[in-house]
């Protein structure tokens, strides 16, 4: 019996407690709050894509300003933190679970596995604590100033007056340590969603010799594009205030 | 190279040695290329009992690669680095003159070390209690036809059925995770019209008991499938995954009691 079981039998659901709390079911959470934020990936990048438009910042200041207005994305927000924190947690938590599970470790030990990488699939939980420092600092440096409304203001076309994130932005990327930060960031959640992307689908019981070997093919081209997209941003704008374009 | 030198560093646990286990290194000389890893054991064996020494405690059985005795990890590779072979089926002509060769036993918390290289693998026998069997008598081989089953399904059962219960899935797994297993048994009995019945009751009781026997998670590495002698497709832990979800969500377990016309 586990702890969310017995919170869960008073109504009903015990059942659905002892669920959550398998090991498939632990691994279902996974799945599951692992492939709501692979598809929030693409929406974060397009928005940062504005970062490289030549205007000053406007049209991204705007889309900033739109993001964090409309009600329906606030909602979708706040089910993304709460993935963030779950996928973390549960994450850990199997991490330190599987780890216990060998007891004594082997003298020597080789990897093999069939359809993925083993030196990624075996450093998930690595890869996921570089990403969960990585997410507190993202959050820290844009998200809370943004919140606080510790950034400063801008005034566009229209007269109407945002916040300006676009000028924080470009001051941190202008730095080479966070360059670099964010650089090895995308690296470290490329090799996370290469073993992770085509997992998730497994955990689900979703293997099928019809349409297996496009999820994986998918899985490859995703975790490559996707942190490629998000790498260029800091490098272009570090090398323009340098002036080497 | 007809005869071979080897250095074995062996693990070595209770009896003379110490409980907590240690490796001792052991030269063997006159190794045939033709003998196989466990007849490469009986001959240090039969070296070590003439210089009265304890000789290295090692399961075996069938010796033809059907038994899945033959538990040990060598070189790193649970079964040896060949694929689709047991222990008992690895010939010492995949070693060369002057290796040093790393035995170890299998290492999982659930599969606690007897001796050297035995551990004690009864967590698997209480996962079959628990599930992995169908309930009726079905008594004598049908005939041809009378109970149709598609190719697909045959073909699908029999290749899980070919789990030989060794362990290796285990061994292999970084987190020490027992699905390979569990889908091979839930996947080789739920294909067929006679285990179907009781597909959904049997993914959850075999699946409680596997985390009741302290295994880790799945995390898809994959590394069951590459080092199963019976070549086991992880699309199993897949079909597993579907059978449990499924059964969690439809199947009550308060119904296993009552009812009943007797």
């Amino acid at each position: 019996m586990s702890w969310l079981t017995n919170t869960l039998s008073p109504v009903g659901l015990g059942w659905f407690g002892g669920f959550l709390t398998s090991s498939i079911g632990k691994k279902v959470l996974m799945a599951l709050t692992g492939l709501f934020l692979i598809s929030f990936l693409p929406i974060h990048l397009l928005g940062n894509l504005y970062l490289l438009k030549d205007d000053k910042g406007e049209s991204f200041n705007l889309y900033a300003e739109f993001m964090t207005h409309n009600k329906i994305i606030k909602a979708v927000s706040y089910t993304l933190y709460l993935s963030i924190v779950l996928h973390a947690i549960q994450g850990l938590l199997l991490w330190r679970q599987n780890a216990s599970a060998r007891g004594q470790n082997y003298a020597v030990k080789v990897t093999r596995a069939v359809g993925t990488n083993p030196r990624a699939a075996t450093r998930m939980g690595w890869l996921g604590t570089i990403l969960l420092i990585f997410i507190l600092l993202h959050m820290y440096q844009f998200w809370l100033q943004m919140k606080l409304g510790n950034v400063p203001r801008a005034a566009y076309g229209n007269g109407e007056i945002v916040k300006d994130l676009y000028n924080p932005v470009m001051d941190a990327f202008a730095n080479p340590t966070f360059v670099i930060i964010y650089v090895v960031s995308m690296i470290a959640i490329a090799f996370h969603l290469w073993h992770g992307f085509q997992s998730a689908f497994q955990t689900l019981g979703l293997n099928h010799g019809k349409y297996t070997p496009f999820i994986k093919a998918l899985g490859k081209v995703y975790s490559v594009l996707i942190p490629a997209g998000f790498a260029i941003i800091p490098i272009y704008v570090y090398g323009d205030s340098m002036g080497w374009w | 190279m007809e005869n071979m030198h080897l250095k074995l560093k062996i693990w070595r646990q209770g009896g003379k040695f110490s409980k907590k286990g240690e490796f001792v290194t052991y030269e063997l000389d006159n190794v045939s290329e033709h003998m196989s890893f466990l007849e490469m054991l009986d001959v240090l064996n039969e070296k070590l009992i003439t210089q009265r020494e304890e000789p290295v405690a090692f399961e075996h059985d069938c010796r033809e690669g059907i038994c899945g005795t033959c538990s040990m990890v060598i070189n790193g590779h649970p079964h040896g680095p060949n694929a689709g072979t047991t222990t008992c089926q690895l010939h010492m002509r995949f070693f060369r003159d002057g290796d040093t060769i790393t035995v170890e036993p299998f290492r999982a918390k659930s599969f606690p070390v007897v001796k050297d290289l035995v551990v004690e693998r009864a967590a698997f026998d209480r996962i079959i209690q628990a599930g992995g069997f169908v309930s009726i008598n079905t008594g004598q081989a049908q005939d041809a036809n009378a109970i149709p089953v598609s190719k697909e399904s045959a073909t699908v059962a029999f290749d899980a059925a070919a789990c030989i219960g060794c362990g290796a899935c285990v061994a292999a797994c970084p987190n020490a995770s027992a699905m390979l297993f569990v889908s091979a048994k839930v996947s080789h009995l739920a294909m067929l019209p006679q285990g179907k019945v009781e597909a959904k009751r049997r993914a959850l009781a075999m699946v409680k008991q596997m985390d009741l026997e302290g295994f880790g998670n799945c995390s898809n590495v994959t590394a069951c499938e590459a080092e199963c002698p019976k070549e086991i497709s992880v699309e199993n832990i897949a079909r597993l995954n579907r059978e449990y979800i499924s059964a969690a969500f439809v199947y009550d377990e308060k119904e296993e009691k009552g009812g009943g016309a007797g």
